[in-house]
Protein backbone atom coordinates (compact mmCIF):
# COMPACT_ATOMS: atom_id res chain seq x y z
CA UNK A 1 0.00 0.00 0.00
CA UNK A 2 2.12 3.18 -0.96
CA UNK A 3 -0.26 6.04 0.03
CA UNK A 4 -3.41 4.60 2.33
CA UNK A 5 -5.31 8.66 2.29
CA UNK A 6 -4.91 10.95 -0.32
CA UNK A 7 -2.46 13.76 0.62
CA UNK A 8 -3.24 16.41 2.45
CA UNK A 9 -1.47 19.38 1.33
CA UNK A 10 -2.64 23.26 1.51
CA UNK A 11 -5.94 24.14 -0.15
CA UNK A 12 -5.11 28.18 -0.75
CA UNK A 13 -8.64 29.88 -0.55
CA UNK A 14 -9.27 34.12 -0.78
CA UNK A 15 -11.62 36.08 1.64
CA UNK A 16 -14.72 37.73 0.31
CA UNK A 17 -15.55 39.16 3.41
CA UNK A 18 -14.20 40.13 7.01
CA UNK A 19 -16.86 40.45 9.83
CA UNK A 20 -15.48 42.17 13.13
CA UNK A 21 -16.46 40.36 16.13
CA UNK A 22 -16.33 43.24 18.47
CA UNK A 23 -12.78 43.66 20.21
CA UNK A 24 -12.40 40.03 20.23
CA UNK A 25 -11.78 39.68 16.54
CA UNK A 26 -12.69 38.68 13.32
CA UNK A 27 -14.74 36.17 11.44
CA UNK A 28 -13.12 35.23 8.00
CA UNK A 29 -15.61 34.10 5.27
CA UNK A 30 -13.49 32.60 1.85
CA UNK A 31 -13.95 31.26 -1.45
CA UNK A 32 -14.26 27.84 -0.92
CA UNK A 33 -16.26 24.45 0.90
CA UNK A 34 -14.30 22.14 2.80
CA UNK A 35 -16.78 19.73 3.61
CA UNK A 36 -16.81 19.15 7.55
CA UNK A 37 -17.76 17.40 10.70
CA UNK A 38 -18.89 20.30 13.06
CA UNK A 39 -15.57 20.52 15.59
CA UNK A 40 -13.16 19.61 13.56
CA UNK A 41 -10.45 22.42 12.78
CA UNK A 42 -8.22 23.02 9.89
CA UNK A 43 -4.22 23.96 9.80
CA UNK A 44 -4.22 27.58 8.79
CA UNK A 45 -1.16 28.58 7.29
CA UNK A 46 0.11 32.41 6.49
CA UNK A 47 3.66 31.85 4.22
CA UNK A 48 6.03 32.91 6.24
CA UNK A 49 4.33 34.14 9.46
CA UNK A 50 3.06 30.71 11.35
CA UNK A 51 0.22 27.87 10.87
CA UNK A 52 -1.85 27.60 13.72
CA UNK A 53 -5.26 24.97 14.21
CA UNK A 54 -8.73 27.10 13.75
CA UNK A 55 -12.00 25.34 14.24
CA UNK A 56 -14.37 25.68 10.88
CA UNK A 57 -17.27 28.12 11.79
CA UNK A 58 -18.78 27.03 8.24
CA UNK A 59 -17.65 24.88 6.04
CA UNK A 60 -19.23 26.18 2.87
CA UNK A 61 -18.38 28.26 2.49
CA UNK A 62 -15.01 28.10 4.77
CA UNK A 63 -15.65 30.90 7.51
CA UNK A 64 -13.00 30.87 10.44
CA UNK A 65 -13.59 33.13 13.54
CA UNK A 66 -10.22 34.24 14.80
CA UNK A 67 -9.67 35.85 18.24
CA UNK A 68 -7.18 38.04 18.52
CA UNK A 69 -4.65 36.69 20.79
CA UNK A 70 -0.68 36.47 19.54
CA UNK A 71 1.39 37.65 16.71
CA UNK A 72 -0.30 35.45 14.31
CA UNK A 73 -4.03 35.87 15.22
CA UNK A 74 -3.49 39.83 15.28
CA UNK A 75 -1.61 39.22 11.44
CA UNK A 76 -5.01 36.97 10.65
CA UNK A 77 -7.04 40.24 11.94
CA UNK A 78 -5.81 42.71 9.21
CA UNK A 79 -5.83 40.32 6.39
CA UNK A 80 -8.49 42.47 3.62
CA UNK A 81 -10.97 41.21 1.06
CA UNK A 82 -9.07 39.36 -1.90
CA UNK A 83 -6.06 38.26 0.66
CA UNK A 84 -5.64 34.84 0.24
CA UNK A 85 -5.74 31.87 3.32
CA UNK A 86 -3.75 28.34 3.19
CA UNK A 87 -5.79 25.68 4.88
CA UNK A 88 -5.14 22.22 5.22
CA UNK A 89 -7.72 19.66 6.61
CA UNK A 90 -10.40 19.10 8.34
CA UNK A 91 -8.56 17.32 11.12
CA UNK A 92 -9.87 15.46 14.07
CA UNK A 93 -12.99 13.99 15.46
CA UNK A 94 -15.88 16.40 15.81
CA UNK A 95 -19.63 16.61 17.14
CA UNK A 96 -22.52 14.35 16.50
CA UNK A 97 -25.64 15.50 16.74
CA UNK A 98 -27.94 13.86 20.04
CA UNK A 99 -31.50 13.99 19.60
CA UNK A 100 -32.86 16.49 18.50
CA UNK A 101 -33.25 19.79 20.85
CA UNK A 102 -29.46 20.60 21.76
CA UNK A 103 -27.99 23.00 24.17
CA UNK A 104 -24.52 24.94 23.22
CA UNK A 105 -22.52 26.30 25.72
CA UNK A 106 -19.39 28.79 23.98
CA UNK A 107 -17.00 30.51 25.97
CA UNK A 108 -15.08 32.73 24.71
CA UNK A 109 -13.95 31.98 21.36
CA UNK A 110 -15.09 28.52 22.34
CA UNK A 111 -18.15 29.78 20.27
CA UNK A 112 -16.67 29.41 16.67
CA UNK A 113 -16.22 25.35 17.60
CA UNK A 114 -20.40 25.49 17.80
CA UNK A 115 -21.47 27.24 15.27
CA UNK A 116 -21.34 24.95 12.20
CA UNK A 117 -23.18 22.52 14.65
CA UNK A 118 -25.80 25.12 15.10
CA UNK A 119 -26.40 24.98 11.37
CA UNK A 120 -26.65 21.35 11.24
CA UNK A 121 -29.10 21.16 13.43
CA UNK A 122 -31.02 24.00 12.50
CA UNK A 123 -31.13 22.60 8.99
CA UNK A 124 -32.94 19.96 10.24
CA UNK A 125 -35.15 21.97 12.26
CA UNK A 126 -33.91 21.00 15.83
CA UNK A 127 -34.08 23.48 18.81
CA UNK A 128 -31.04 25.32 19.45
CA UNK A 129 -30.14 26.88 22.53
CA UNK A 130 -26.81 28.43 22.42
CA UNK A 131 -25.38 30.33 25.41
CA UNK A 132 -22.76 32.34 24.72
CA UNK A 133 -20.34 34.01 27.08
CA UNK A 134 -17.25 36.33 27.88
CA UNK A 135 -15.47 38.36 29.96
CA UNK A 136 -17.24 41.68 28.66
CA UNK A 137 -19.87 42.88 25.72
CA UNK A 138 -17.15 43.62 23.62
CA UNK A 139 -15.44 40.28 23.40
CA UNK A 140 -18.44 38.66 22.56
CA UNK A 141 -17.89 36.42 19.65
CA UNK A 142 -20.54 35.17 16.81
CA UNK A 143 -23.98 35.90 18.62
CA UNK A 144 -25.01 37.04 15.27
CA UNK A 145 -24.74 34.01 13.74
CA UNK A 146 -26.26 32.00 16.31
CA UNK A 147 -29.65 33.94 15.94
CA UNK A 148 -29.20 34.42 12.23
CA UNK A 149 -29.64 30.56 12.17
CA UNK A 150 -32.59 30.69 14.46
CA UNK A 151 -30.97 29.58 17.68
CA UNK A 152 -32.39 30.99 20.99
CA UNK A 153 -29.10 33.20 22.02
CA UNK A 154 -28.98 33.78 25.55
CA UNK A 155 -25.52 35.88 26.24
CA UNK A 156 -23.27 36.34 29.40
CA UNK A 157 -20.81 38.31 30.41
CA UNK A 158 -18.57 38.00 33.47
CA UNK A 159 -18.94 41.82 34.34
CA UNK A 160 -22.42 41.92 33.30
CA UNK A 161 -21.78 44.45 30.38
CA UNK A 162 -24.54 42.35 28.81
CA UNK A 163 -27.39 39.64 29.45
CA UNK A 164 -26.69 37.54 32.42
CA UNK A 165 -24.10 38.95 35.00
CA UNK A 166 -22.16 35.84 35.02
CA UNK A 167 -20.30 32.77 33.54
CA UNK A 168 -21.99 30.45 30.75
CA UNK A 169 -22.35 27.82 32.94
CA UNK A 170 -24.12 29.98 35.67
CA UNK A 171 -26.82 31.20 32.92
CA UNK A 172 -26.80 27.47 32.23
CA UNK A 173 -27.73 26.02 35.69
CA UNK A 174 -31.33 25.36 35.15
CA UNK A 175 -30.66 23.70 32.09
CA UNK A 176 -28.50 21.38 33.59
CA UNK A 177 -30.25 20.06 35.98
CA UNK A 178 -29.99 16.21 35.96
CA UNK A 179 -32.32 14.61 33.55
CA UNK A 180 -34.69 13.30 36.43
CA UNK A 181 -35.07 16.12 38.14
CA UNK A 182 -36.89 18.05 35.45
CA UNK A 183 -39.89 18.68 35.42
CA UNK A 184 -40.40 22.64 35.42
CA UNK A 185 -38.63 22.23 31.63
CA UNK A 186 -40.58 20.01 30.10
CA UNK A 187 -41.64 22.05 27.42
CA UNK A 188 -45.34 20.45 27.25
CA UNK A 189 -44.52 17.44 25.77
CA UNK A 190 -43.23 15.47 28.44
CA UNK A 191 -40.01 15.05 27.86
CA UNK A 192 -37.24 17.26 29.42
CA UNK A 193 -34.46 19.08 28.01
CA UNK A 194 -32.28 19.04 26.88
CA UNK A 195 -31.12 15.64 24.31
CA UNK A 196 -27.37 17.03 23.98
CA UNK A 197 -25.20 19.26 25.22
CA UNK A 198 -22.31 20.36 23.51
CA UNK A 199 -19.45 23.38 25.23
CA UNK A 200 -16.49 24.95 23.98
CA UNK A 201 -14.33 27.20 26.05
CA UNK A 202 -11.83 27.55 28.74
CA UNK A 203 -10.91 24.31 30.26
CA UNK A 204 -12.12 25.51 33.74
CA UNK A 205 -15.70 25.78 32.13
CA UNK A 206 -15.14 22.32 30.40
CA UNK A 207 -13.98 20.80 33.50
CA UNK A 208 -16.65 22.11 35.67
CA UNK A 209 -18.83 20.84 33.31
CA UNK A 210 -17.76 17.77 32.66
CA UNK A 211 -17.65 16.72 36.33
CA UNK A 212 -21.58 18.14 36.67
CA UNK A 213 -22.75 16.21 33.41
CA UNK A 214 -20.75 13.08 34.84
CA UNK A 215 -22.39 13.02 38.30
CA UNK A 216 -25.77 13.56 36.78
CA UNK A 217 -25.07 11.28 33.80
CA UNK A 218 -25.80 14.20 31.03
CA UNK A 219 -25.61 13.74 27.64
CA UNK A 220 -22.69 15.84 27.16
CA UNK A 221 -19.86 16.35 24.46
CA UNK A 222 -17.19 18.96 24.68
CA UNK A 223 -14.34 20.29 22.56
CA UNK A 224 -10.83 20.96 23.73
CA UNK A 225 -8.23 23.71 22.82
CA UNK A 226 -4.83 23.13 22.61
CA UNK A 227 -1.32 24.28 20.93
CA UNK A 228 -0.56 21.93 18.12
CA UNK A 229 2.45 21.66 16.10
CA UNK A 230 1.74 19.06 13.35
CA UNK A 231 -2.45 18.59 13.84
CA UNK A 232 -1.78 15.45 12.34
CA UNK A 233 -1.26 12.62 15.22
CA UNK A 234 2.40 12.59 14.83
CA UNK A 235 4.29 14.66 17.08
CA UNK A 236 2.33 14.20 20.10
CA UNK A 237 2.52 18.16 21.35
CA UNK A 238 -1.13 18.36 22.10
CA UNK A 239 -1.36 15.14 24.42
CA UNK A 240 -3.26 15.26 27.10
CA UNK A 241 -2.77 12.01 29.79
CA UNK A 242 -3.02 9.43 26.76
CA UNK A 243 -4.97 11.13 24.38
CA UNK A 244 -4.10 13.61 21.49
CA UNK A 245 -6.33 16.24 21.03
CA UNK A 246 -5.77 16.86 17.19
CA UNK A 247 -6.45 13.40 16.34
CA UNK A 248 -8.41 11.70 19.25
CA UNK A 249 -10.29 14.64 19.97
CA UNK A 250 -10.68 17.82 19.51
CA UNK A 251 -14.46 16.72 21.16
CA UNK A 252 -14.16 14.30 24.02
CA UNK A 253 -17.24 12.75 26.39
CA UNK A 254 -16.79 13.91 30.17
CA UNK A 255 -15.13 10.88 30.98
CA UNK A 256 -12.54 10.86 28.38
CA UNK A 257 -12.09 14.55 29.50
CA UNK A 258 -11.76 13.80 32.99
CA UNK A 259 -9.67 11.10 32.49
CA UNK A 260 -7.19 12.56 30.41
CA UNK A 261 -6.53 16.03 32.65
CA UNK A 262 -6.26 13.50 35.31
CA UNK A 263 -3.28 11.99 32.98
CA UNK A 264 -3.92 8.91 34.36
CA UNK A 265 -4.88 6.09 31.51
CA UNK A 266 -7.45 3.92 30.80
CA UNK B 1 0.18 -25.50 12.53
CA UNK B 2 1.15 -23.77 15.56
CA UNK B 3 0.78 -19.74 16.76
CA UNK B 4 2.88 -18.31 14.77
CA UNK B 5 5.87 -17.57 17.31
CA UNK B 6 6.51 -13.04 17.12
CA UNK B 7 8.85 -12.66 19.80
CA UNK B 8 12.79 -11.30 18.78
CA UNK B 9 15.51 -10.57 21.31
CA UNK B 10 17.02 -7.73 21.53
CA UNK B 11 20.39 -6.84 23.12
CA UNK B 12 19.04 -9.75 25.48
CA UNK B 13 15.61 -8.11 26.12
CA UNK B 14 12.43 -10.15 24.52
CA UNK B 15 10.45 -8.56 23.07
CA UNK B 16 6.98 -10.02 22.66
CA UNK B 17 6.71 -8.93 18.86
CA UNK B 18 9.25 -6.38 16.64
CA UNK B 19 7.27 -3.03 16.11
CA UNK B 20 8.73 -1.05 18.22
CA UNK B 21 7.51 3.29 18.09
CA UNK B 22 9.95 4.98 16.82
CA UNK B 23 11.18 8.31 18.25
CA UNK B 24 9.72 11.21 17.72
CA UNK B 25 6.29 10.16 17.20
CA UNK B 26 3.34 10.33 20.00
CA UNK B 27 6.74 9.52 22.61
CA UNK B 28 6.06 13.09 24.62
CA UNK B 29 4.47 11.78 27.77
CA UNK B 30 3.90 8.98 29.44
CA UNK B 31 0.68 8.63 29.17
CA UNK B 32 1.17 8.01 25.38
CA UNK B 33 3.62 5.94 25.26
CA UNK B 34 1.73 3.30 27.77
CA UNK B 35 -1.15 4.05 25.49
CA UNK B 36 1.08 2.55 22.67
CA UNK B 37 2.55 -0.49 24.69
CA UNK B 38 -1.50 -1.67 25.66
CA UNK B 39 -2.21 -1.27 21.91
CA UNK B 40 0.49 -3.78 20.90
CA UNK B 41 3.27 -2.25 20.83
CA UNK B 42 6.82 -4.76 21.40
CA UNK B 43 8.86 -1.96 22.31
CA UNK B 44 8.82 2.08 22.52
CA UNK B 45 11.16 5.09 22.08
CA UNK B 46 10.65 8.71 23.99
CA UNK B 47 10.90 11.33 21.72
CA UNK B 48 14.17 12.34 21.69
CA UNK B 49 15.59 15.02 24.70
CA UNK B 50 18.18 17.50 25.05
CA UNK B 51 20.17 19.01 27.49
CA UNK B 52 18.02 21.62 27.92
CA UNK B 53 13.98 22.12 27.19
CA UNK B 54 13.42 23.28 23.07
CA UNK B 55 10.82 24.62 21.72
CA UNK B 56 10.91 23.60 18.25
CA UNK B 57 10.41 25.04 14.97
CA UNK B 58 7.28 27.23 14.45
CA UNK B 59 4.27 25.55 12.34
CA UNK B 60 4.01 24.30 9.66
CA UNK B 61 6.36 21.66 11.01
CA UNK B 62 4.55 18.37 9.16
CA UNK B 63 1.81 17.38 6.26
CA UNK B 64 1.49 14.61 4.52
CA UNK B 65 2.01 14.87 0.35
CA UNK B 66 0.96 12.02 -1.13
CA UNK B 67 3.50 9.11 -0.96
CA UNK B 68 4.76 9.70 2.07
CA UNK B 69 5.42 12.91 5.05
CA UNK B 70 7.35 15.18 5.53
CA UNK B 71 8.27 16.63 8.90
CA UNK B 72 10.81 19.29 10.79
CA UNK B 73 9.56 19.71 14.55
CA UNK B 74 12.43 20.56 15.30
CA UNK B 75 13.13 18.40 18.55
CA UNK B 76 10.85 19.80 20.92
CA UNK B 77 11.33 18.44 24.22
CA UNK B 78 10.86 20.03 27.73
CA UNK B 79 14.85 19.01 28.49
CA UNK B 80 16.69 16.09 30.17
CA UNK B 81 15.53 17.10 33.63
CA UNK B 82 12.13 16.80 33.04
CA UNK B 83 12.05 14.08 30.72
CA UNK B 84 13.56 12.02 33.22
CA UNK B 85 10.03 12.38 35.27
CA UNK B 86 7.98 11.27 32.09
CA UNK B 87 10.33 8.33 31.61
CA UNK B 88 10.20 7.36 35.22
CA UNK B 89 6.60 7.54 35.41
CA UNK B 90 6.44 5.66 31.70
CA UNK B 91 8.92 2.68 33.04
CA UNK B 92 6.34 2.58 35.39
CA UNK B 93 3.18 1.86 33.31
CA UNK B 94 5.38 -0.18 30.92
CA UNK B 95 6.67 -2.62 33.15
CA UNK B 96 3.36 -4.47 34.48
CA UNK B 97 3.21 -5.25 30.28
CA UNK B 98 6.62 -5.91 29.89
CA UNK B 99 6.94 -3.72 27.43
CA UNK B 100 10.94 -1.91 27.12
CA UNK B 101 11.09 1.65 26.92
CA UNK B 102 14.08 3.22 24.56
CA UNK B 103 14.78 6.72 25.89
CA UNK B 104 16.11 8.63 22.59
CA UNK B 105 18.74 11.37 23.21
CA UNK B 106 19.66 14.42 21.57
CA UNK B 107 22.83 17.13 21.98
CA UNK B 108 24.70 19.18 19.19
CA UNK B 109 27.70 18.69 20.86
CA UNK B 110 29.63 15.30 22.61
CA UNK B 111 29.73 17.00 26.36
CA UNK B 112 26.25 17.67 25.48
CA UNK B 113 25.03 14.25 24.36
CA UNK B 114 26.90 13.02 27.50
CA UNK B 115 25.53 15.24 30.04
CA UNK B 116 22.07 14.11 28.24
CA UNK B 117 22.78 10.85 28.51
CA UNK B 118 23.74 11.23 32.30
CA UNK B 119 20.78 12.56 33.44
CA UNK B 120 18.28 10.20 31.44
CA UNK B 121 20.04 6.90 32.47
CA UNK B 122 18.67 7.86 36.45
CA UNK B 123 15.32 6.81 34.62
CA UNK B 124 17.05 3.46 33.88
CA UNK B 125 15.30 2.88 30.70
CA UNK B 126 15.68 -0.26 29.05
CA UNK B 127 17.95 1.27 26.32
CA UNK B 128 19.34 4.69 25.23
CA UNK B 129 19.52 5.78 21.90
CA UNK B 130 21.29 8.40 20.19
CA UNK B 131 20.01 10.56 17.74
CA UNK B 132 23.11 11.61 16.07
CA UNK B 133 20.96 11.44 12.52
CA UNK B 134 18.27 14.35 13.06
CA UNK B 135 17.96 16.12 9.81
CA UNK B 136 16.26 19.25 10.91
CA UNK B 137 18.35 21.08 13.19
CA UNK B 138 21.56 21.68 10.58
CA UNK B 139 20.89 25.41 10.34
CA UNK B 140 21.21 25.75 14.08
CA UNK B 141 24.16 22.90 14.97
CA UNK B 142 25.59 22.17 11.68
CA UNK B 143 26.03 18.42 10.34
CA UNK B 144 24.65 15.38 11.97
CA UNK B 145 27.30 13.08 13.34
CA UNK B 146 25.74 10.23 12.03
CA UNK B 147 26.97 11.92 8.34
CA UNK B 148 30.47 11.23 9.02
CA UNK B 149 31.88 7.65 10.27
CA UNK B 150 34.92 9.58 12.33
CA UNK B 151 32.04 11.90 14.07
CA UNK B 152 29.56 9.40 14.86
CA UNK B 153 32.60 7.07 16.41
CA UNK B 154 34.17 9.16 18.79
CA UNK B 155 30.61 10.37 20.28
CA UNK B 156 29.39 6.59 20.30
CA UNK B 157 33.26 6.14 22.01
CA UNK B 158 32.42 9.14 24.27
CA UNK B 159 28.94 8.08 25.60
CA UNK B 160 29.76 4.11 25.89
CA UNK B 161 32.81 5.18 28.65
CA UNK B 162 30.10 7.25 30.70
CA UNK B 163 26.79 4.34 30.14
CA UNK B 164 26.94 1.04 30.67
CA UNK B 165 23.56 0.03 29.63
CA UNK B 166 21.89 -0.73 26.33
CA UNK B 167 23.33 1.46 23.70
CA UNK B 168 21.68 2.07 20.29
CA UNK B 169 22.85 4.51 17.83
CA UNK B 170 20.28 5.74 15.69
CA UNK B 171 21.96 6.24 11.62
CA UNK B 172 20.86 8.71 8.76
CA UNK B 173 20.54 7.21 5.22
CA UNK B 174 21.54 11.20 3.99
CA UNK B 175 25.29 9.54 4.11
CA UNK B 176 27.70 8.42 1.21
CA UNK B 177 28.36 5.46 3.15
CA UNK B 178 26.32 4.14 5.94
CA UNK B 179 27.95 0.83 6.40
CA UNK B 180 30.78 2.45 6.92
CA UNK B 181 29.10 4.61 9.74
CA UNK B 182 27.27 1.36 11.01
CA UNK B 183 30.57 -0.36 11.57
CA UNK B 184 32.20 2.40 13.03
CA UNK B 185 29.59 3.09 15.91
CA UNK B 186 29.70 -0.75 16.22
CA UNK B 187 33.37 -0.89 16.79
CA UNK B 188 32.90 2.37 19.10
CA UNK B 189 31.01 0.39 21.56
CA UNK B 190 27.15 0.54 20.43
CA UNK B 191 24.84 -2.82 21.50
CA UNK B 192 22.87 -2.10 18.41
CA UNK B 193 21.60 0.46 15.47
CA UNK B 194 18.67 1.83 14.59
CA UNK B 195 18.67 2.18 10.32
CA UNK B 196 17.27 4.84 9.55
CA UNK B 197 16.38 8.30 10.35
CA UNK B 198 14.56 10.35 7.63
CA UNK B 199 15.86 11.71 4.69
CA UNK B 200 16.15 15.57 3.98
CA UNK B 201 13.45 16.89 1.52
CA UNK B 202 11.28 19.53 0.80
CA UNK B 203 8.24 20.39 -0.50
CA UNK B 204 6.93 23.83 -1.94
CA UNK B 205 3.67 25.25 -2.00
CA UNK B 206 3.32 26.90 -5.82
CA UNK B 207 0.98 29.70 -5.02
CA UNK B 208 3.13 30.61 -1.65
CA UNK B 209 6.19 30.94 -3.90
CA UNK B 210 7.76 29.21 -0.66
CA UNK B 211 9.08 25.70 0.97
CA UNK B 212 5.60 24.97 2.86
CA UNK B 213 7.79 23.73 6.10
CA UNK B 214 9.04 27.02 8.40
CA UNK B 215 12.08 25.18 8.35
CA UNK B 216 12.28 24.84 4.86
CA UNK B 217 13.51 21.51 4.53
CA UNK B 218 12.19 18.20 6.64
CA UNK B 219 12.31 14.75 7.20
CA UNK B 220 10.99 12.70 4.85
CA UNK B 221 9.18 9.20 5.99
CA UNK B 222 6.50 6.97 4.90
CA UNK B 223 5.93 5.00 2.10
CA UNK B 224 8.64 6.94 0.26
CA UNK B 225 11.16 6.45 2.82
CA UNK B 226 10.56 2.37 2.81
CA UNK B 227 12.76 1.19 -0.17
CA UNK B 228 16.19 3.39 0.82
CA UNK B 229 15.47 2.14 4.47
CA UNK B 230 15.17 -1.85 3.39
CA UNK B 231 17.87 -1.33 1.14
CA UNK B 232 20.01 0.56 4.07
CA UNK B 233 19.04 -2.82 6.58
CA UNK B 234 20.23 -5.06 3.70
CA UNK B 235 23.60 -3.40 3.67
CA UNK B 236 24.37 -2.75 7.43
CA UNK B 237 23.63 -6.23 8.77
CA UNK B 238 26.08 -7.74 6.00
CA UNK B 239 28.94 -5.76 7.23
CA UNK B 240 27.87 -5.61 10.72
CA UNK B 241 26.63 -7.92 13.54
CA UNK B 242 24.98 -5.63 16.48
CA UNK B 243 21.18 -6.23 15.96
CA UNK B 244 19.39 -3.13 13.60
CA UNK B 245 16.29 -1.84 14.43
CA UNK B 246 14.81 -1.50 10.87
CA UNK B 247 13.09 1.91 10.98
CA UNK B 248 11.09 3.82 7.83
CA UNK B 249 8.22 4.38 6.47
CA UNK B 250 6.99 0.21 7.75
CA UNK B 251 3.21 0.89 7.17
CA UNK B 252 1.91 -3.36 6.97
CA UNK B 253 3.01 -6.44 7.98
CA UNK B 254 4.68 -7.03 4.56
CA UNK B 255 6.64 -3.66 5.05
CA UNK B 256 7.79 -5.23 8.55
CA UNK B 257 8.93 -8.70 6.69
CA UNK B 258 11.00 -7.19 4.40
CA UNK B 259 12.81 -5.43 7.06
CA UNK B 260 13.55 -8.53 9.15
CA UNK B 261 14.01 -10.46 5.86
CA UNK B 262 16.73 -7.57 4.71
CA UNK B 263 18.17 -8.52 8.19
CA UNK B 264 16.19 -6.24 10.99
CA UNK B 265 16.38 -8.00 14.45
CA UNK B 266 12.94 -5.61 15.08
CA UNK B 267 11.24 -2.65 13.33
CA UNK B 268 10.73 0.66 14.26
CA UNK B 269 6.94 2.31 13.55
CA UNK B 270 6.25 5.63 12.95
CA UNK B 271 4.33 7.11 10.14
CA UNK B 272 1.95 4.27 10.06
CA UNK B 273 0.69 6.08 13.21
CA UNK B 274 -0.71 9.30 10.76
CA UNK B 275 -2.06 6.64 8.58
CA UNK B 276 -3.87 4.44 11.13
CA UNK B 277 -3.63 5.66 14.35
CA UNK B 278 -3.27 4.17 17.72
CA UNK B 279 -4.13 1.11 16.11
CA UNK B 280 -1.12 0.67 13.49
CA UNK B 281 0.47 -1.52 16.02
CA UNK B 282 -2.53 -4.33 16.02
CA UNK B 283 -2.60 -3.74 12.65
CA UNK B 284 0.81 -4.62 11.95
CA UNK B 285 1.04 -7.06 13.75
CA UNK B 286 -2.18 -8.81 12.73
CA UNK B 287 -0.81 -8.61 8.98
CA UNK B 288 2.50 -10.21 9.98
CA UNK B 289 0.95 -13.20 11.68
CA UNK B 290 -1.52 -13.94 9.26
CA UNK B 291 1.72 -13.55 6.74
CA UNK B 292 3.59 -16.10 8.85
CA UNK B 293 0.89 -18.38 8.69
CA UNK B 294 0.13 -17.85 5.38
CA UNK B 295 4.20 -18.79 4.46
CA UNK B 296 4.01 -21.34 6.79
CA UNK B 297 7.07 -19.32 8.91
CA UNK B 298 6.47 -20.31 12.90
CA UNK B 299 9.22 -17.75 13.80
CA UNK B 300 10.79 -14.79 12.86
CA UNK B 301 14.62 -15.38 14.34
CA UNK B 302 15.14 -17.99 11.09
CA UNK B 303 13.24 -15.48 8.52
CA UNK B 304 16.12 -12.60 9.82
CA UNK B 305 18.49 -11.78 6.76
CA UNK B 306 16.61 -14.34 4.52
CA UNK B 307 16.52 -12.23 1.67
CA UNK B 308 20.97 -12.05 1.68
CA UNK B 309 21.32 -13.80 -1.43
Amino acid sequence: MSSPVPAQLHRTLRITRVIPEGRAGVTLILDGALPAQPGQFVMAWLPGVEERPFTLMDDDPVSLTVASVGPFTRALCTLHVGDRLWLRGPFGHGFTLHGSRHLLLGGGSGTASLALLAKRARELSHEVVAILGARTAELLMLPWRFEELGCRVILATDDGSLGYHGTVLEAAETWLTPLSQQGGESRGDGKPWPDGIYACGPETMLQALALKAETANLPCWVSMERIMKCGIGLCGSCHCGDRLVCTDGPVFSPQELLRALKGTTP
Amino acid sequence: MSEPDTTVELCGLTLRNPLILASGIWGCSAGTLVRLAREGAGAVTSKSCSLNPRQGHPNPTALDWGAGLINAIGLANPGATEECAILREAKKGLAPLGVPLIASVYGHSRTDFCEAVRLVAEANPDFIELNISCPNVEAEFGRPFALDPRAASALTAAVRAIYPGRLLVKLSPNTPDIVAVARAVADAGADGLTAINTMPGMIIDVRARRPVLANLVGGISGAALRPIAVRCVYEITSAVDIPVIGTGGVLSGEDAMQMIMAGATAVGIGSALYYYGSGAFARILGELIALMREEGYPNLRDLRGCAHV
